[in-house]
């Protein structure tokens, strides 16, 4: 009967403290906080007693102690004396290097073969149908076994090395480039060659304005080539072909001079970009698939060709359904760059391993390599995120 | 409400109470029933797993020693293969209990690392291979500038070949792998020129190539390699019955007591053949160790003695053929000297 008044009269109804909703919620949420901090408290106040016990040394000092192990192929100067640190750095380039060529590889032949596929031509159509099954259901270990042992180290030893074109060479300890000596005047060719990308945007940028103001065309495209090209080789001719070039040459063990792609990085390299391209053919397919028919049909209608209505209708809403798939397989890309420690190429986890080996520092080990990981994958995904929001669709 | 409070306040406090696991690991390994023995993936004559897939060696009968002396059963022993970067990892993390893996004992090592060596099982140095049909002509390491050489990741070998390479003013190119069978395997195949490990181990390896005529090893030795089991640092007890079984098995090659005469030697009147087998009244030498008194016997009884081990595995009755060398007693000109039971 009390109850029932206090309702009727309209003031709110007496909940007891601990029934509350709003305060049982923030003392779930204290709770949560304080168990979980109490939690990580102990897990690092433990990993510390038990490292001092073991008389295990801690912390980010052997950093910067001497390595003393060398590394094969760096991108920056590394020798034996160098520091950890820089072995680490040494290695973190290494997977960076191995990521974006393996990137640009696999987009390239994924976009092509997954075109391939709807081809309408039937041995194109075949062929990339058996190179996606075959790709795409091979551990990626595998492939990069399949091209270090069975392809690459199969090759014939540096004295019967094949001798290629231009002076570049393939035996079974990598692929040897001729390397290019810049002379004096090199600096004025990199200058016209940026100067021509400016160029090369603005005028972009004017034929835009002009075709939207008058409807008149300019071709762009070739414009931007021949400045692209037209404007170093100009400098280059100005300042008297300031290029020579180093050829590899037999020594006693090895070719020396020129440019060396160890088979290492070669087979990591194919391996990642076959692989992956296997799994970005059928996004590509999945994304052209995904636009409608009636897009084409109604593009046709209005007079436009074939080639336009792909770029200009098709292409443009295909990628909105591909890129946040193709973004995943970066990401993949990018992590199973480190299995390049099953062939021994210098990537991040394996002169992180050596240095772990050698100052025994697992936990510091393992968190630089957590930390470059995901540092790495976020930077990828914020960039193709950033593509993909360009990319959408725009309500007007 | 109030039970999941006191749940949580209370797990809370566990864990802010809980204390870092015991030490002991002679408790642990008895509790167990067995002893976790890290080992390499594959070296004949060390630790390798025969046809049958028995683990043999002399760093798997150091083992089987230790788990003799425990156990009074060499077979008391699981093995861990580990590859040169696993392997203080998981000594540290406690995956294995003794590590005895051609493993080259350093300052470093026994001190920044947290590990202890507990003897040199067997004295070694680091050498050269190359094939000799392929590369002629070539017969010093200080024609090797310019060479691809195959290493293992995480060894010393790997740090041994940069000072000597540096040291001579010769360039090389590191062709690094992280485990054995890798390395055998680019070797092999001719990605490299240059095979390098301790000298032992190249012996070893050459038996397992496809053409093992063609290799030769080269003269010079650049370093010192003492290879032995390793402990934990931090468990005094362990530690110990770890070196004793060592000495214990130089002490008995040294005495004369081997697998063929324990029974006698049980027998023994000698003052020090009884002190090492615990045959002596009232001897509290085994338990002093946490052992019983026969431990040293035990040990004799199941895996023989230092220069038994030795011949079986590596020396005149293996493969390998290697000789003594420094691994001989000090009685006899060598380095091996067991510390007195007494």
């Amino acid at each position: 009967m009390a109850t029932q008044q206090t309702i009727a009269e309209g003031a709110a109804p007496r909940v007891p403290l601990l029934y509350d909703p709003r305060v049982r919620g923030i003392a779930y949420q204290v709770l949560v906080f304080v168990g979980l901090f109490a939690f990580v408290y102990w897990i690092i106040g433990n990993t510390a007693a038990n490292l001092q016990r073991a008389n295990i040394a801690s912390g980010f000092g052997f950093l910067q102690g001497r390595a003393g192990f060398d590394i094969g192929d760096s991108l920056i100067q590394y020798s034996s004396d160098s520091t950890y640190g820089r072995a680490l750095v040494v290695g973190f380039l290494n997977t960076l290097r191995v990521a974006i060529f393996g990137i640009i590889t696999a987009t390239i032949v994924g976009f092509l073969v997954g075109i391939g596929r709807l081809s309408k031509n039937w041995l194109i159509n075949r062929i990339c149908l058996v190179y996606v099954e075959v790709f795409r259901n091979i551990p990626p270990l595998l492939v990069i076994f399949f091209w270090y042992f069975g392809v690459l180290s199969v090759l014939p030893l540096p004295r019967d090395s094949i001798a290629l074109p231009f002076g570049s060479y393939l035996n079974s300890r990598g692929f040897y480039l001729p390397k290019f000596l810049w002379g004096e005047g090199a600096g004025l060719i990199a200058l016209a060659f940026v100067l021509a990308l400016v160029f090369a945007w603005f005028v972009r940028r004017w034929a835009y304005k002009r075709q939207m103001a008058t409807g008149e065309r300019f071709p762009v495209l070739w414009t931007s080539v021949g400045l692209i090209v037209g404007l170093p080789l100009l400098a280059f001719i100005v300042t008297g072909f300031p290029l020579s070039f180093e050829f590899p040459a037999l020594s006693t063990f090895n070719l020396r001079g020129g440019v060396q792609i160890r088979p290492e990085f070669l087979s990591l390299y194919l391996a990642l970009s076959f692989y992956t391209a296997a799994f970005i053919a059928e996004i590509v397919r999945a994304g052209v698939l995904g636009v409608n028919r009636g897009q084409t049909e109604a593009s046709h209608a209005l007079g436009l060709r074939s080639g336009p209505t792909l770029r200009l209708v098709v292409i443009p809403q295909a990628l909105r359904i591909i890129i946040p798939p193709l973004t995943s397989q970066y990401l993949n890309l990018t992590k199973n760059s480190s299995l390049a420690v099953a062939i021994g190429y210098p990537d991040l986890v394996a002169t992180g391993g050596t240095t772990l080996n050698q100052t025994g520092q697992a936990i510091e080990i393992v968190a630089i390599w957590l930390i470059v990981y995901l540092g790495l994958s976020l930077a990828t995904a914020g960039f193709m995120n950033w593509y993909n929001a360009r990319m959408a669709l725009v309500e007007r | 409400m109030k039970t999941i409070l006191k749940a949580l306040l209370g797990s809370a406090v566990v864990a802010l109470l809980a204390a870092p696991a015991s030490a002991a690991t002679l408790d642990d390994v008895k509790a167990k029933g067995h002893i976790q023995c890290g080992v390499s993936t594959g070296l004949a004559g060390f630790s390798a797993p025969d046809n049958a897939g028995n683990w043999t060696g002399l760093d798997v009968d150091f083992c089987r020693a230790v788990a003799a002396a425990v156990f009074d059963d060499p077979n008391a022993v699981q093995f861990t293969p580990l590859s040169a970067k696993e392997r203080f990892t998981a000594l540290q993390s406690g995956e294995v209990d003794l590590l005895s893996r051609n493993t080259t004992w350093t300052i470093s090592r026994d001190t920044a690392l947290g590990l202890n060596f507990a003897g040199v099982t067997y004295y070694d140095g680091q050498g050269f291979m190359i094939n000799a049909k392929k590369l002629q002509g070539i017969n010093s390491a200080l024609q090797l500038s310019g060479a691809a050489v195959c290493v293992q990741a995480g060894t010393t070998t790997e740090l041994n070949l940069a000072d000597y390479f540096k040291a001579n003013n010769m360039e090389y190119n590191p062709v690094v792998f992280e485990k054995l069978e890798e390395v055998n395997t680019a070797y092999d195949s001719g990605r490299c020129d240059v095979y390098t490990t301790d000298q032992s181990g190249l012996y070893a390896i050459r038996l397992t190539l496809s053409s093992p005529d063609d290799h030769i090893v080269l003269p010079e030795i650049i370093s010192k390699e003492p290879l032995g089991p390793v402990v934990r640092h931090g468990d005094d007890q362990w530690f110990d019955i770890v070196k004793w079984v060592y000495y214990a098995l130089l002490n008995a090659e040294e005495l004369g007591v081997s697998q063929a005469n324990i029974e006698e030697s049980m027998n023994s009147d000698k003052p020090d053949v009884r002190r090492l087998l615990g045959t002596e009244d009232g001897t509290k030498l085994g338990s002093d160790l946490g052992l019983t008194n026969d431990w040293a016997a035990r040990v004799i009884k199941h895996v023989g003695n230092y220069g038994e081990m030795f011949e079986r595995n590596v020396g005149a009755d293996s493969p390998l053929k290697i000789s003594r060398g420094v691994n001989a007693l000090w009685t006899k000109g060598g380095l091996q000297y067991g510390m007195p039971i007494r």
